[in-house]
């Protein structure tokens, strides 16, 4: 049966929240634990920008049990959106003197990765992975 | 909140939980002031309970891990999880200027093997 889950995100203790609550679903999907880790991280980096970036959002995470088995994470928020997203996905790149690689990071530990933000619209990723 | 132990010259903070950004610097906070209180030689952060270590916590244990240099004490960070260490280099962190080991007592004897060091050449 498909299983999603919704964390609210408005403060740092969320994202451990969150990050719990993919690795649960991770596992109830059949994902070995090394996956289960690389979607934890995932789901860290993409609800710690909402925290920093938007102050508030929600990490949805949903599992498939189609024809493939898999993950779909969904990282909303309402803030102030991204002005050059090819930017935001170069390694390294922080508007914020951070690392630079959570949005470059997540895409790399996925096997799917959209990003739809504009300023004034607020910024939706999401993310997926499918077991192997 | 990280408790942190003493033994005998080095300090031990194990991160027992899911660690929230505020646990991580309250550790730097800490470990900065105690190193001066108990006249710390070295620092040894477990993190082996540790389910994910993200950009956040990578920068901030490189923090902790200079502030503790310069407040004059040896650092060395222990116990990283295969699948943690993998999914760090799949995202694309690194922990360079930080020394590691396996576990705890790998930990002790790196230490040890600096004050030795330190004691031959002083
Ligand atoms: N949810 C978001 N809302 C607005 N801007 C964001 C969001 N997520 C990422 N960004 C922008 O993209 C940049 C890169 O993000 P990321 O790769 O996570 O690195 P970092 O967070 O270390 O800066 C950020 O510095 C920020 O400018
Ligand atoms: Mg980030």
């Amino acid at each position: 049966m498909p299983a999603e889950t919704r964390v609210a995100i408005d403060r740092e203790t969320d994202i451990v929240t969150a990050r719990q609550k993919g690795r649960e679903l991770a596992a109830a999907c059949g994902f070995a634990s090394t996956d289960q880790t690389l979607i934890a991280l995932a789901i860290s980096e993409l609800a710690r920008n909402i925290v920093v970036y938007a102050q508030r959002g929600e990490i949805i995470v949903k599992s498939e049990f189609g024809e493939r088995r898999g993950i779909e994470i969904v990282a909303r928020d309402q803030g102030p959106g991204i002005l050059n997203v090819a930017l935001a996905l170069q390694d390294g790149y922080s508007t914020a003197k951070s690392l630079g690689l959570g949005l470059p990071g997540a895409r790399r530990v996925m096997d799917e990765f959209e990003i739809d933000s504009a300023p004034g619209r607020g910024t939706t990723v999401t993310v997926r992975k499918w077991v192997r | 909140m990280v408790p942190i132990l003493k033994h005998g010259k080095f300090l031990i903070a194990s991160i027992v939980s899911a660690l929230t950004d505020q646990d991580l610097i309250q550790l730097r906070d800490e470990l900065a002031n105690k190193i001066g209180q108990v006249r710390a030689h070295g620092v040894i952060i477990d993190v082996t309970a540790v389910d994910v270590l993200d950009s956040f916590a990578t920068r901030t244990l490189r923090d902790i891990a200079r502030t503790v240099k310069l407040r004059g004490a040896k650092i060395v960070l222990v116990g990283i999880q295969p699948d943690v260490a993998f999914a760090m280099v799949q995202l694309g962190l690194s922990l360079d200027e930080v020394d590691t080991a396996l576990d705890l007592e790998e930990g002790f004897s790196h230490l040890r093997r600096g004050e030795e060091r330190s004691r031959h050449a002083g």
